[in-house]
Protein backbone atom coordinates (compact mmCIF):
# COMPACT_ATOMS: atom_id res chain seq x y z
CA UNK A 1 0.00 0.00 0.00
CA UNK A 2 1.57 3.25 -0.67
CA UNK A 3 1.68 5.99 1.91
CA UNK A 4 0.27 9.07 1.29
CA UNK A 5 0.45 11.60 3.98
CA UNK A 6 -2.59 14.45 4.36
CA UNK A 7 -0.37 17.15 5.10
CA UNK A 8 1.26 17.25 2.17
CA UNK A 9 1.31 18.72 -2.07
CA UNK A 10 1.67 16.18 -5.01
CA UNK A 11 2.70 16.32 -8.71
CA UNK A 12 1.73 14.22 -11.48
CA UNK A 13 5.47 12.92 -11.69
CA UNK A 14 5.39 11.69 -7.94
CA UNK A 15 7.33 14.61 -5.82
CA UNK A 16 5.87 15.91 -2.55
CA UNK A 17 6.34 18.80 -1.46
CA UNK A 18 5.78 20.53 2.19
CA UNK A 19 5.69 23.99 3.18
CA UNK A 20 8.04 25.32 5.75
CA UNK A 21 8.11 27.99 8.79
CA UNK A 22 10.73 29.86 6.99
CA UNK A 23 8.70 30.32 3.56
CA UNK A 24 10.97 27.68 2.24
CA UNK A 25 9.42 24.14 0.67
CA UNK A 26 10.55 20.85 1.46
CA UNK A 27 10.71 17.99 -1.73
CA UNK A 28 10.88 14.61 -1.80
CA UNK A 29 10.00 12.01 -3.96
CA UNK A 30 6.62 9.97 -2.88
CA UNK A 31 6.45 6.36 -1.12
CA UNK A 32 5.13 5.11 -4.35
CA UNK A 33 7.81 6.48 -6.67
CA UNK A 34 10.60 5.26 -4.40
CA UNK A 35 8.58 2.06 -3.99
CA UNK A 36 8.83 1.68 -8.04
CA UNK A 37 11.86 2.43 -8.39
CA UNK A 38 13.35 -0.17 -6.02
CA UNK A 39 16.49 0.28 -3.95
CA UNK A 40 18.24 3.40 -4.45
CA UNK A 41 21.72 3.87 -5.26
CA UNK A 42 22.80 7.50 -6.64
CA UNK A 43 20.89 10.44 -5.77
CA UNK A 44 22.00 13.37 -7.89
CA UNK A 45 20.59 16.84 -6.18
CA UNK A 46 20.43 20.12 -6.95
CA UNK A 47 23.08 22.86 -6.56
CA UNK A 48 21.99 25.46 -3.76
CA UNK A 49 21.32 28.89 -5.50
CA UNK A 50 20.25 27.31 -8.28
CA UNK A 51 17.26 28.87 -10.13
CA UNK A 52 14.49 25.97 -11.36
CA UNK A 53 12.12 26.08 -13.62
CA UNK A 54 8.59 24.18 -12.78
CA UNK A 55 8.45 21.18 -14.53
CA UNK A 56 12.00 20.72 -15.43
CA UNK A 57 14.34 17.98 -14.53
CA UNK A 58 16.58 19.47 -11.44
CA UNK A 59 18.18 16.32 -9.89
CA UNK A 60 18.53 12.18 -10.84
CA UNK A 61 17.77 9.27 -8.66
CA UNK A 62 18.67 5.87 -9.67
CA UNK A 63 17.82 2.61 -8.20
CA UNK A 64 19.30 -0.89 -9.47
CA UNK A 65 16.78 -1.38 -12.18
CA UNK A 66 16.39 2.28 -13.29
CA UNK A 67 17.11 5.93 -13.49
CA UNK A 68 14.42 8.56 -12.87
CA UNK A 69 14.42 12.42 -13.18
CA UNK A 70 13.37 14.20 -10.32
CA UNK A 71 11.51 17.56 -11.71
CA UNK A 72 10.80 20.81 -9.97
CA UNK A 73 7.73 20.93 -8.98
CA UNK A 74 7.14 24.66 -9.11
CA UNK A 75 9.39 27.55 -9.87
CA UNK A 76 12.13 29.27 -7.86
CA UNK A 77 15.21 29.03 -6.25
CA UNK A 78 17.03 25.80 -4.35
CA UNK A 79 18.15 27.04 -0.95
CA UNK A 80 19.53 23.50 0.49
CA UNK A 81 20.06 20.10 -0.85
CA UNK A 82 20.12 17.12 1.32
CA UNK A 83 23.31 15.89 1.33
CA UNK A 84 23.02 13.09 2.93
CA UNK A 85 21.69 11.40 0.48
CA UNK A 86 25.05 11.13 -2.06
CA UNK A 87 26.33 8.84 0.54
CA UNK A 88 23.20 7.01 1.74
CA UNK A 89 20.92 7.44 -1.01
CA UNK A 90 18.76 4.36 0.18
CA UNK A 91 17.45 7.01 2.80
CA UNK A 92 15.01 7.59 0.16
CA UNK A 93 13.42 4.07 0.66
CA UNK A 94 13.64 4.43 4.17
CA UNK A 95 12.02 7.83 5.22
CA UNK A 96 10.99 8.86 1.87
CA UNK A 97 8.90 11.92 3.72
CA UNK A 98 11.54 12.47 6.33
CA UNK A 99 15.07 12.06 6.53
CA UNK A 100 14.63 11.09 2.71
CA UNK A 101 13.68 14.68 1.80
CA UNK A 102 15.94 15.84 -1.11
CA UNK A 103 15.74 19.62 -1.60
CA UNK A 104 14.37 23.34 0.03
CA UNK A 105 13.52 25.55 -2.55
CA UNK A 106 12.15 28.68 -2.09
CA UNK A 107 9.11 29.47 -4.56
CA UNK A 108 9.04 32.38 -6.98
CA UNK A 109 4.99 32.73 -6.08
CA UNK A 110 3.63 30.79 -3.18
CA UNK A 111 0.86 30.71 -4.59
CA UNK A 112 2.07 28.14 -6.98
CA UNK A 113 1.29 25.45 -4.57
CA UNK A 114 -2.18 25.87 -4.61
CA UNK A 115 -1.98 24.71 -8.31
CA UNK A 116 -0.39 21.52 -6.60
CA UNK A 117 -2.40 17.92 -6.24
CA UNK A 118 -3.41 17.21 -2.68
CA UNK A 119 -3.53 13.99 -1.07
CA UNK A 120 -7.19 13.01 -2.73
CA UNK A 121 -6.00 14.26 -5.64
CA UNK A 122 -2.62 12.07 -5.63
CA UNK A 123 -3.89 8.91 -4.64
CA UNK A 124 -6.51 8.89 -7.30
CA UNK A 125 -3.43 9.34 -9.60
CA UNK A 126 -1.51 6.07 -7.84
CA UNK A 127 -4.84 4.09 -8.26
CA UNK A 128 -5.33 5.00 -11.81
CA UNK A 129 -1.26 3.78 -12.68
CA UNK A 130 -1.85 0.55 -11.50
CA UNK A 131 -4.52 -0.54 -13.91
CA UNK B 1 5.63 -14.31 -0.48
CA UNK B 2 5.39 -10.59 -0.92
CA UNK B 3 6.86 -10.80 -4.13
CA UNK B 4 6.76 -7.60 -7.04
CA UNK B 5 6.02 -9.51 -10.32
CA UNK B 6 6.75 -8.64 -14.13
CA UNK B 7 5.91 -10.19 -17.11
CA UNK B 8 9.36 -11.81 -18.14
CA UNK B 9 8.71 -13.36 -21.90
CA UNK B 10 5.28 -13.93 -20.81
CA UNK B 11 5.92 -15.57 -17.75
CA UNK B 12 5.08 -14.10 -14.44
CA UNK B 13 8.23 -14.05 -12.53
CA UNK B 14 8.99 -12.31 -9.32
CA UNK B 15 11.62 -9.29 -9.66
CA UNK B 16 12.13 -9.12 -5.54
CA UNK B 17 10.50 -10.21 -2.97
CA UNK B 18 11.47 -6.72 -1.04
CA UNK B 19 15.04 -5.34 -1.01
CA UNK B 20 17.36 -6.56 -4.59
CA UNK B 21 19.82 -5.54 -3.27
CA UNK B 22 19.30 -7.43 0.80
CA UNK B 23 18.49 -10.59 -1.73
CA UNK B 24 21.61 -10.32 -3.70
CA UNK B 25 23.81 -9.98 -0.21
CA UNK B 26 22.22 -13.05 1.15
CA UNK B 27 23.16 -15.32 -2.09
CA UNK B 28 26.84 -13.75 -1.72
CA UNK B 29 27.04 -14.65 2.07
CA UNK B 30 24.71 -16.82 3.01
CA UNK B 31 22.06 -18.40 0.20
CA UNK B 32 19.03 -18.22 -1.85
CA UNK B 33 16.81 -19.88 -4.00
CA UNK B 34 15.60 -19.08 -7.67
CA UNK B 35 12.31 -20.20 -9.16
CA UNK B 36 13.74 -20.63 -12.46
CA UNK B 37 10.51 -22.93 -13.74
CA UNK B 38 10.76 -20.82 -17.13
CA UNK B 39 14.26 -22.16 -18.61
CA UNK B 40 13.50 -24.71 -21.21
CA UNK B 41 14.51 -27.98 -20.50
CA UNK B 42 14.73 -30.31 -23.37
CA UNK B 43 15.69 -34.16 -23.80
CA UNK B 44 17.37 -35.46 -27.07
CA UNK B 45 17.24 -38.86 -27.38
CA UNK B 46 18.85 -41.08 -30.34
CA UNK B 47 21.48 -43.61 -31.02
CA UNK B 48 23.48 -40.69 -33.10
CA UNK B 49 22.33 -38.27 -30.23
CA UNK B 50 26.17 -37.05 -29.82
CA UNK B 51 26.56 -36.22 -33.44
CA UNK B 52 23.96 -34.06 -33.45
CA UNK B 53 24.71 -31.84 -30.75
CA UNK B 54 28.69 -32.02 -32.34
CA UNK B 55 26.67 -30.24 -35.52
CA UNK B 56 24.45 -28.06 -33.49
CA UNK B 57 26.16 -26.38 -30.82
CA UNK B 58 29.71 -24.54 -31.01
CA UNK B 59 31.52 -26.00 -28.18
CA UNK B 60 32.08 -29.73 -28.76
CA UNK B 61 29.98 -32.32 -26.48
CA UNK B 62 32.91 -34.40 -27.29
CA UNK B 63 34.17 -33.05 -24.51
CA UNK B 64 31.55 -34.47 -22.27
CA UNK B 65 33.47 -38.30 -21.24
CA UNK B 66 31.46 -38.99 -18.17
CA UNK B 67 27.85 -39.46 -17.08
CA UNK B 68 26.38 -36.15 -15.83
CA UNK B 69 28.59 -33.70 -17.25
CA UNK B 70 27.54 -30.19 -18.28
CA UNK B 71 28.83 -28.19 -21.08
CA UNK B 72 28.24 -24.94 -21.42
CA UNK B 73 28.03 -23.70 -25.13
CA UNK B 74 26.65 -21.30 -28.08
CA UNK B 75 23.64 -22.70 -30.56
CA UNK B 76 24.80 -20.44 -33.74
CA UNK B 77 22.83 -19.67 -37.32
CA UNK B 78 24.53 -20.24 -40.28
CA UNK B 79 26.46 -16.50 -40.16
CA UNK B 80 27.65 -17.51 -36.99
CA UNK B 81 25.47 -15.16 -34.85
CA UNK B 82 24.17 -16.59 -31.21
CA UNK B 83 20.51 -18.22 -31.51
CA UNK B 84 20.99 -18.84 -27.92
CA UNK B 85 23.39 -19.82 -25.23
CA UNK B 86 22.33 -23.33 -23.09
CA UNK B 87 23.71 -25.99 -21.32
CA UNK B 88 24.04 -29.95 -22.37
CA UNK B 89 23.93 -32.74 -20.16
CA UNK B 90 25.75 -36.04 -21.22
CA UNK B 91 22.91 -38.55 -19.53
CA UNK B 92 23.71 -41.55 -21.49
CA UNK B 93 24.82 -42.47 -25.11
CA UNK B 94 21.73 -42.10 -26.57
CA UNK B 95 19.96 -38.90 -23.98
CA UNK B 96 21.11 -35.39 -24.04
CA UNK B 97 19.64 -32.85 -22.19
CA UNK B 98 19.63 -28.97 -22.65
CA UNK B 99 18.78 -26.46 -20.43
CA UNK B 100 17.94 -23.26 -22.35
CA UNK B 101 16.61 -19.66 -22.36
CA UNK B 102 13.17 -18.52 -21.90
CA UNK B 103 12.43 -15.87 -24.10
CA UNK B 104 13.46 -17.71 -27.24
CA UNK B 105 11.91 -20.90 -26.55
CA UNK B 106 9.72 -20.68 -29.65
CA UNK B 107 12.68 -19.55 -32.05
CA UNK B 108 15.07 -22.38 -30.25
CA UNK B 109 12.46 -25.16 -30.74
CA UNK B 110 12.04 -24.25 -34.35
CA UNK B 111 15.33 -24.04 -35.05
CA UNK B 112 16.36 -27.13 -32.72
CA UNK B 113 13.37 -29.35 -34.31
CA UNK B 114 14.20 -28.12 -37.81
CA UNK B 115 17.97 -29.43 -37.22
CA UNK B 116 16.77 -32.64 -36.01
CA UNK B 117 14.56 -33.66 -38.50
CA UNK B 118 17.42 -33.23 -41.25
CA UNK B 119 19.16 -34.95 -39.24
CA UNK B 120 16.79 -37.73 -38.34
CA UNK B 121 16.65 -40.80 -36.00
CA UNK B 122 15.75 -38.37 -32.63
CA UNK B 123 13.30 -37.93 -30.67
CA UNK B 124 12.93 -33.63 -29.22
CA UNK B 125 11.17 -33.41 -26.00
CA UNK B 126 10.36 -30.52 -23.98
CA UNK B 127 9.81 -31.16 -20.88
CA UNK B 128 6.93 -29.54 -19.53
CA UNK B 129 6.10 -31.46 -17.10
CA UNK B 130 9.36 -30.15 -14.73
CA UNK B 131 10.40 -27.03 -12.60
CA UNK B 132 13.71 -25.94 -11.75
CA UNK B 133 15.18 -24.53 -8.19
CA UNK B 134 18.25 -22.85 -8.16
CA UNK B 135 19.63 -22.85 -4.45
CA UNK B 136 22.69 -20.38 -4.87
CA UNK B 137 25.50 -18.96 -2.10
CA UNK B 138 27.98 -20.65 0.37
CA UNK B 139 25.49 -22.48 2.45
CA UNK B 140 23.47 -23.45 -0.15
CA UNK B 141 24.33 -27.46 -0.65
CA UNK B 142 24.01 -27.79 3.28
CA UNK B 143 20.48 -26.12 3.19
CA UNK B 144 19.44 -28.46 0.21
CA UNK B 145 20.39 -31.67 2.36
CA UNK B 146 18.83 -30.36 5.22
CA UNK B 147 16.09 -29.45 3.81
CA UNK B 148 15.29 -32.34 0.97
CA UNK B 149 17.13 -35.46 3.22
CA UNK B 150 20.61 -36.35 3.96
CA UNK B 151 20.27 -39.22 1.48
CA UNK B 152 21.15 -36.40 -1.28
CA UNK B 153 24.55 -35.57 1.09
CA UNK B 154 26.62 -38.50 -0.77
CA UNK B 155 25.48 -38.35 -4.18
CA UNK B 156 25.27 -34.52 -4.66
CA UNK B 157 28.40 -33.53 -2.41
CA UNK B 158 30.28 -35.60 -4.76
CA UNK B 159 29.90 -33.79 -8.11
CA UNK B 160 32.44 -32.14 -9.24
CA UNK B 161 31.46 -28.25 -10.72
CA UNK B 162 29.37 -28.12 -13.79
CA UNK B 163 28.06 -31.53 -13.39
CA UNK B 164 24.74 -33.24 -12.44
CA UNK B 165 23.51 -36.60 -11.03
CA UNK B 166 19.98 -37.99 -10.72
CA UNK B 167 18.90 -38.73 -7.32
CA UNK B 168 14.83 -40.45 -8.10
CA UNK B 169 13.19 -37.77 -9.55
CA UNK B 170 15.49 -35.39 -8.54
CA UNK B 171 17.78 -33.66 -11.32
CA UNK B 172 20.43 -32.31 -9.06
CA UNK B 173 23.40 -29.98 -11.35
CA UNK B 174 26.42 -28.16 -9.57
CA UNK B 175 25.47 -25.27 -12.33
CA UNK B 176 24.43 -21.94 -11.65
CA UNK B 177 24.56 -18.38 -12.81
CA UNK B 178 25.40 -16.24 -9.68
CA UNK B 179 29.55 -17.02 -9.40
CA UNK B 180 28.47 -19.02 -5.90
CA UNK B 181 28.46 -22.35 -4.80
CA UNK B 182 25.24 -24.33 -5.03
CA UNK B 183 22.99 -26.37 -7.08
CA UNK B 184 20.28 -25.77 -10.13
CA UNK B 185 17.57 -28.99 -9.23
CA UNK B 186 15.37 -29.88 -12.34
CA UNK B 187 12.22 -31.75 -10.71
CA UNK B 188 8.47 -32.92 -11.22
CA UNK B 189 6.56 -29.50 -11.21
CA UNK B 190 4.34 -31.01 -9.16
CA UNK B 191 6.87 -31.78 -6.49
CA UNK B 192 7.57 -28.52 -6.94
CA UNK B 193 5.72 -26.03 -4.96
CA UNK B 194 6.41 -28.56 -1.63
CA UNK B 195 10.13 -28.94 -2.22
CA UNK B 196 10.02 -24.93 -2.43
CA UNK B 197 8.58 -24.80 0.94
CA UNK B 198 10.61 -27.36 2.68
CA UNK B 199 13.56 -25.18 1.46
CA UNK B 200 11.73 -22.06 2.67
CA UNK B 201 11.23 -23.87 6.21
CA UNK B 202 15.10 -24.37 5.94
CA UNK B 203 16.08 -20.81 6.10
CA UNK B 204 16.32 -20.61 2.67
CA UNK B 205 15.33 -16.99 1.65
CA UNK B 206 13.35 -16.57 -2.43
CA UNK B 207 15.38 -14.03 -4.34
CA UNK B 208 13.85 -12.21 -7.82
CA UNK B 209 15.20 -11.86 -11.07
CA UNK B 210 16.85 -8.58 -10.18
CA UNK B 211 18.98 -9.61 -7.71
CA UNK B 212 19.76 -12.93 -10.33
CA UNK B 213 20.63 -10.05 -12.84
CA UNK B 214 23.50 -8.33 -10.31
CA UNK B 215 24.52 -11.44 -8.99
CA UNK B 216 25.29 -12.65 -12.81
CA UNK B 217 26.88 -9.64 -14.09
CA UNK B 218 29.15 -9.41 -10.67
CA UNK B 219 29.98 -13.08 -11.64
CA UNK B 220 30.86 -12.45 -15.65
CA UNK B 221 28.08 -13.95 -17.02
CA UNK B 222 26.99 -13.07 -20.07
CA UNK B 223 22.68 -12.68 -20.67
CA UNK B 224 21.59 -13.40 -24.00
CA UNK B 225 19.61 -10.77 -25.85
CA UNK B 226 21.72 -8.27 -23.98
CA UNK B 227 25.82 -9.34 -23.96
CA UNK B 228 24.84 -11.05 -27.52
CA UNK B 229 22.21 -11.77 -29.76
CA UNK B 230 22.19 -12.93 -33.40
CA UNK B 231 23.71 -10.23 -34.77
CA UNK B 232 27.54 -10.49 -32.38
CA UNK B 233 29.09 -13.96 -32.91
CA UNK B 234 30.52 -15.53 -29.58
CA UNK B 235 34.24 -14.69 -30.54
CA UNK B 236 33.22 -10.63 -30.20
CA UNK B 237 30.62 -11.54 -26.92
CA UNK B 238 33.49 -13.03 -24.96
CA UNK B 239 32.39 -16.37 -25.47
CA UNK B 240 35.40 -17.52 -27.21
CA UNK B 241 36.53 -20.19 -24.73
CA UNK B 242 33.00 -21.80 -25.60
CA UNK B 243 33.89 -22.56 -29.16
CA UNK B 244 35.89 -25.36 -29.95
CA UNK B 245 37.39 -25.08 -33.74
CA UNK B 246 39.56 -27.67 -33.02
CA UNK B 247 38.93 -30.54 -34.34
CA UNK B 248 38.89 -28.63 -37.47
CA UNK B 249 37.16 -31.24 -39.49
CA UNK B 250 33.67 -30.82 -36.89
CA UNK B 251 31.39 -28.60 -39.52
CA UNK B 252 29.62 -27.26 -36.29
CA UNK B 253 26.67 -25.12 -37.77
CA UNK B 254 28.04 -21.03 -38.00
CA UNK B 255 31.62 -22.36 -38.47
CA UNK B 256 32.33 -20.64 -41.08
CA UNK B 257 32.18 -17.38 -39.87
CA UNK B 258 34.27 -17.89 -37.00
CA UNK B 259 36.92 -19.30 -39.56
CA UNK B 260 36.85 -15.58 -41.12
CA UNK B 261 36.93 -14.08 -37.99
CA UNK B 262 39.76 -15.61 -36.65
CA UNK B 263 41.68 -15.46 -39.75
CA UNK B 264 40.89 -11.70 -40.37
CA UNK B 265 40.98 -10.87 -36.49
CA UNK B 266 37.89 -10.47 -34.63
CA UNK B 267 36.54 -6.47 -34.77
CA UNK B 268 34.79 -6.20 -31.12
CA UNK B 269 35.61 -7.68 -28.32
CA UNK B 270 33.21 -8.11 -25.00
CA UNK B 271 35.02 -6.20 -21.62
CA UNK B 272 34.48 -5.35 -18.04
CA UNK B 273 33.96 -2.27 -17.31
CA UNK B 274 34.09 -0.10 -13.89
CA UNK B 275 32.72 3.44 -13.14
CA UNK B 276 35.10 5.64 -11.71
CA UNK B 277 32.38 8.65 -11.54
CA UNK B 278 29.31 8.78 -9.51
CA UNK B 279 26.35 7.14 -11.12
CA UNK B 280 25.10 4.21 -12.83
CA UNK B 281 26.34 2.36 -15.71
CA UNK B 282 22.87 1.37 -17.95
CA UNK B 283 22.51 -1.06 -21.10
CA UNK B 284 23.03 1.11 -24.55
CA UNK B 285 25.13 3.70 -23.36
CA UNK B 286 27.61 4.45 -25.65
CA UNK B 287 31.75 3.84 -24.57
CA UNK B 288 33.58 6.46 -25.97
CA UNK B 289 37.27 4.64 -26.56
CA UNK B 290 39.55 7.55 -27.21
CA UNK B 291 41.47 6.70 -30.42
CA UNK B 292 39.78 3.34 -30.58
CA UNK B 293 36.53 4.26 -31.58
CA UNK B 294 33.34 4.32 -30.28
CA UNK B 295 31.53 0.89 -28.11
CA UNK B 296 27.98 0.04 -26.32
CA UNK B 297 27.74 -1.12 -22.88
CA UNK B 298 25.50 -4.31 -23.03
CA UNK B 299 24.73 -4.78 -19.50
CA UNK B 300 25.20 -2.02 -17.16
CA UNK B 301 24.21 -1.75 -13.91
CA UNK B 302 25.06 -1.15 -10.01
CA UNK B 303 26.94 -3.83 -8.15
CA UNK B 304 26.03 -4.59 -4.58
CA UNK B 305 29.09 -6.32 -3.53
CA UNK B 306 31.80 -3.42 -4.87
CA UNK B 307 28.73 -0.79 -3.75
CA UNK B 308 29.97 1.03 -7.35
CA UNK B 309 28.48 0.54 -11.17
CA UNK B 310 30.60 -2.05 -13.46
CA UNK B 311 29.60 -3.07 -16.71
CA UNK B 312 29.88 -5.44 -19.76
CA UNK B 313 30.46 -3.73 -23.12
CA UNK B 314 30.72 -4.68 -26.53
CA UNK B 315 34.13 -2.19 -27.87
CA UNK B 316 36.72 -2.07 -30.61
CA UNK B 317 39.14 -4.62 -30.80
CA UNK B 318 42.25 -2.38 -30.26
CA UNK B 319 40.99 -1.64 -26.29
CA UNK B 320 43.31 -2.59 -23.82
CA UNK B 321 42.59 -3.70 -20.19
CA UNK B 322 43.83 -1.17 -17.82
CA UNK B 323 42.67 1.65 -20.64
CA UNK B 324 40.25 4.40 -19.61
CA UNK B 325 37.47 5.30 -21.71
CA UNK B 326 34.30 7.63 -21.59
CA UNK B 327 30.57 7.07 -21.29
CA UNK B 328 27.95 9.05 -21.65
CA UNK B 329 25.85 9.20 -18.72
CA UNK B 330 22.94 10.68 -19.05
CA UNK B 331 24.51 13.73 -21.34
CA UNK B 332 27.34 13.75 -18.80
CA UNK B 333 31.04 12.00 -19.47
CA UNK B 334 32.27 9.77 -16.88
CA UNK B 335 35.17 7.84 -16.84
CA UNK B 336 35.71 4.46 -16.83
CA UNK B 337 38.19 1.74 -16.27
CA UNK B 338 38.41 -1.35 -18.92
CA UNK B 339 38.85 -4.48 -16.62
CA UNK B 340 39.11 -8.23 -17.32
CA UNK B 341 36.04 -9.94 -15.58
CA UNK B 342 34.38 -11.56 -13.69
CA UNK B 343 34.04 -8.67 -10.86
CA UNK B 344 33.30 -10.99 -8.02
CA UNK B 345 33.50 -14.40 -7.56
CA UNK B 346 32.38 -16.83 -4.06
CA UNK B 347 31.71 -13.61 -2.24
CA UNK B 348 35.16 -12.39 -3.23
CA UNK B 349 36.28 -9.02 -5.24
CA UNK B 350 38.72 -10.23 -8.50
CA UNK B 351 39.67 -6.41 -9.46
Amino acid sequence: MSNIPKDLKYTKSHEWLKPEADGSVRVGITHHAQDLMGDMVYVELPQTGAKVTAGKECGVVESVKAASDVYAPIAGEIVEANTVLSDAPETVNKDCYGAGWMFRMRPANKADLDGLLDAKAYEALVASEKH
Amino acid sequence: MGAKIVDFGGWDMPLHYGSQIEEHHKVRRECGMFDVSHMNVVDVKGERVRDFFRLLLANDVARLKTKGKALYSCMLNRQGGVIDDLIVYYMDDSWFRVVMNAATRDKDMAWVNAAAKEFGGLTVTPRHDVAMIAVQGPNAKEKVYQALGEALRAPAGALKPFHAVTVGELFIATTGYTGEDGFEIILPAKAAPFTWQMLHEAGVPPIGLGARDTLRLEAGMNLYGSDMDETTTPLESGLAWTVALEPAERKFIGRETLDKQKALGVPRQLVGLVLEDRGVLRNHQKVACNGAGQGEITSGSFSPTLEHSIALARVPAAVKIGDRCTVDLRGKPASVRVVKYPFVRNGKSCL
